[in-house]
């Protein structure tokens, strides 16, 4: 479905359905009624969304070590306990929100648009082209997400941007397929039909038409792409390979020595891992009221 | 039918002669190779010897001339020599094989046993209170990370039974058994039973939605074989593409679980191997995992056909 005409029901359909089209707090207000679990995801989103931003301002320091409290367990002043070298886990768990959601969201934006880019010109170019990136996609997607990146982050070294970098590329082909199907089928509408009656270029009828149409799709494959980008830099960073020190990186807190010391000190263990898991579940969530709210093959 | 199996095999060919290409140039972007950390870890002070061992090795010989080395030789079965234990590669890669297998074979049970009835029930009770209870579990499954769910269980036997399970070979009783091989499995099958579970439900959904359904039901059918005989038949078309995918895939789940439960499984050997630049070992067991992932989506293309005889892929 195009947005053309799709603009046009969902605008009926939300009227019917008791929303109000005419403020966005009234849109905001009736999605969170329809999608309660979405909106619960957004909210979670949007707090680690804050915790990033303003890691700075609450005075918690993730680097701070002191040998005295050596795996102190969560009280006063320490709310989350310390780890072995006395670093509040709390100020790392703060301040590794701004890792995951950095790459995260960069991965994500990197790889969508290069996908974008390659899936647009792959669904309007056609010939050869089309030919070429069909394959190299294949090649990319017969190896998992995480072996990819762990050959990639080891090809790269390790650094933020190179973590960033090793994320993205295996994501590509997967939106470069989605937007060249999507081109494949608007390509044949008559507004693009029109738009080359009145004598427009192709490339702008790409750009101009086309491109703004793939929007929805492409929302819907970045949110759900989201967790996954976060899983996977927890997981390259708890083997070794991704983000190094001295980033906080909720994957490293858990292998730097939450396993060695999970007796004697479990929030080690506990507190990382329910902050990976808690904003991947956001994400989640949010992308499955997404899902439901803009691809109508999934509307129930 | 001929001609479409003759394609996808020429297809398979040429998208393992990309990876190989791909994998062998990403390996030497590498900055520093084994000499250099055998170099700066192992203390070794002469530069001679270093540049013996770059020769040995072959390091310092043209990029293509590595490459058609490597596929030559692995055409005639020789991977090579591992830099790090200097013993063949298919001997280090062979006897690993088994333990990860087993492990992706069970995780795979575990998913498919788990994930199937659990999304069958949550569809056919849409909306109830059961419903949300599945649906969000599932999800919790899809957001938790494969090695802090392993953490998690190693701290549970640690909690219960003072001790963690140590990997061997041959478990002494079936309890040794469950914990060495069921419980790693679980865990690396948790993520996937959630996804199949999430299928097999909007699967369930929209095949209960049908006239043949209605009439299953206006003929007296009873319940249980109208959702297990007639609608679960049709629903597990899209779910087998997915179990056939994450079969593939759960080689991700492997590494890290591996690496969790300390397991000598090839997952966690590809690690060790990436870590140390030992490149005989990373690129043929990357090589390996391609092979295996093409495989099993060409499988499941056929299994399609056999599943739903409607399906015919063109001439």
């Amino acid at each position: 479905m195009t947005r053309a005409t799709a603009t046009v029901d969902d605008s009926a359909l939300l009227k019917r359905a008791g929303a109000n089209l005419n403020s966005r707090m009234g849109l905001l207000a009736f999605l969170a009624r329809r999608y309660p679990l979405g909106a619960a995801g957004a909210v979670i989103f949007l707090i680690f969304v804050l915790l990033a931003l303003f890691a700075d301002a609450t005075g918690l320091d993730p680097y701070a070590t002191n040998a005295r409290l050596s795996l102190a367990a969560p009280g006063f002043g320490h709310w989350l306990g310390t780890d072995l070298m006395g670093r509040d886990v709390l100020a790392r768990i703060v301040h590794g929100s701004r890792i995951s959601l950095a790459v995260g969201i960069g991965s994500t934006a990197l790889g969508c648009a290069i996908g974008v880019t390659v899936g647009l010109a792959s669904g309007y170019v056609g010939g050869w082209f089309d030919l070429a990136v069909q394959r190299v996609s294949d090649m990319l997607q017969s190896l998992p997400l995480l072996v990819m990146a762990l050959v990639m982050a080891a090809s790269f070294g390790p650094s933020l941007g190179h973590t960033i970098l090793a994320i993205s590329i295996p994501l590509i082909p997967n939106v470069a397929r989605v937007i060249r199907s999507n081109t494949l089928s608007l390509r044949e509408m008559p507004f693009v039909e029109a738009a080359k009656a009145i004598g427009m270029s192709e490339w702008r009828i790409a750009v101009v038409h086309v491109l703004p149409n793939t929007i929805a799709p492409l929302i819907v494959l970045a949110t759900a792409q989201l967790g996954s980008t976060i899983l996977t830099e927890a997981s390259l960073s708890f083997l070794g390979l991704g983000v190094p020190e001295p980033h906080p990186s909720w994957g490293r807190m858990l292998s730097e020595s939450a396993a060695e010391y999970m007796r004697q000190a479990p929030w080690l263990v506990i507190f990382p891992g329910i902050a990976i898991s808690l904003i991947v579940f956001g994400t989640n969530l949010m992308g499955d009221a997404l899902r439901d709210l803009l691809d109508p093959r999934q509307r129930s | 039918m001929a001609s479409y199996l003759i394609r996808r095999l020429l297809l398979m060919l040429l998208t393992l002669f990309g990876v190989s290409i791909i994998i062998f140039l990403l390996l030497r972007l590498v900055p520093g190779n084994i000499a250099d950390i055998l170099f700066d870890q192992a203390g070794m002070v002469d530069p001679s010897e270093k540049a013996a061992i770059v020769t040995e090795l072959g390091l310092d010989r043209p990029l293509h001339e590595q490459y058609l080395q490597w596929i030559g030789d692995l055409m005639q079965g020789d991977l090579g020599t591992s830099y790090l234990s200097e013993k063949p590669a298919l001997e280090e890669i062979a006897p690993r094989i088994p333990i990860s297998a087993r492990l992706a074979g069970l995780a795979l049970l575990f998913s498919v046993v788990i994930g199937v009835p659990l999304g069958v029930l949550s569809a056919v009770r849409q909306n109830s209170m059961l419903d949300y209870v599945l649906r969000i579990v599932s999800l919790s499954g899809l957001s938790m990370p494969s090695f802090w769910l392993g953490l998690l269980v190693l701290m549970a036997a640690l909690a219960l039974f003072g001790n963690i399970p140590i990997y061997t070979s041959e478990p002494a009783s079936f309890w040794q058994t469950v914990a060495l091989y069921l419980v790693p499995a679980a865990v690396v099958g948790f993520r996937s039973s959630a996804l199949i579970m999430r299928l097999t439900r909007s699967s369930m959904l929209e095949v209960l939605r049908q006239d043949y359904i209605r009439t299953a039901r206006s003929k007296g059918a009873p319940e249980s074989s109208v959702n297990f005989v007639h609608a679960l038949r049709n629903a597990v078309v899209p779910v087998t593409t997915t179990i056939g995918v994450e079969a593939a895939f759960l080689i991700g789940g492997l590494i890290v679980t591996e690496t969790v439960f300390n397991i000598p499984g090839v997952a966690r050997f590809l690690v060790e191997a990436i870590r140390w630049r030992d490149y005989p070992i990373v690129q043929n067991l990357v090589m390996f995992i391609a092979v295996v992932v093409v495989t099993v989506n060409f499988l499941v293309d056929l299994l399609y056909m056999v599943l739903d005889p409607r399906i015919r892929y063109a001439e």
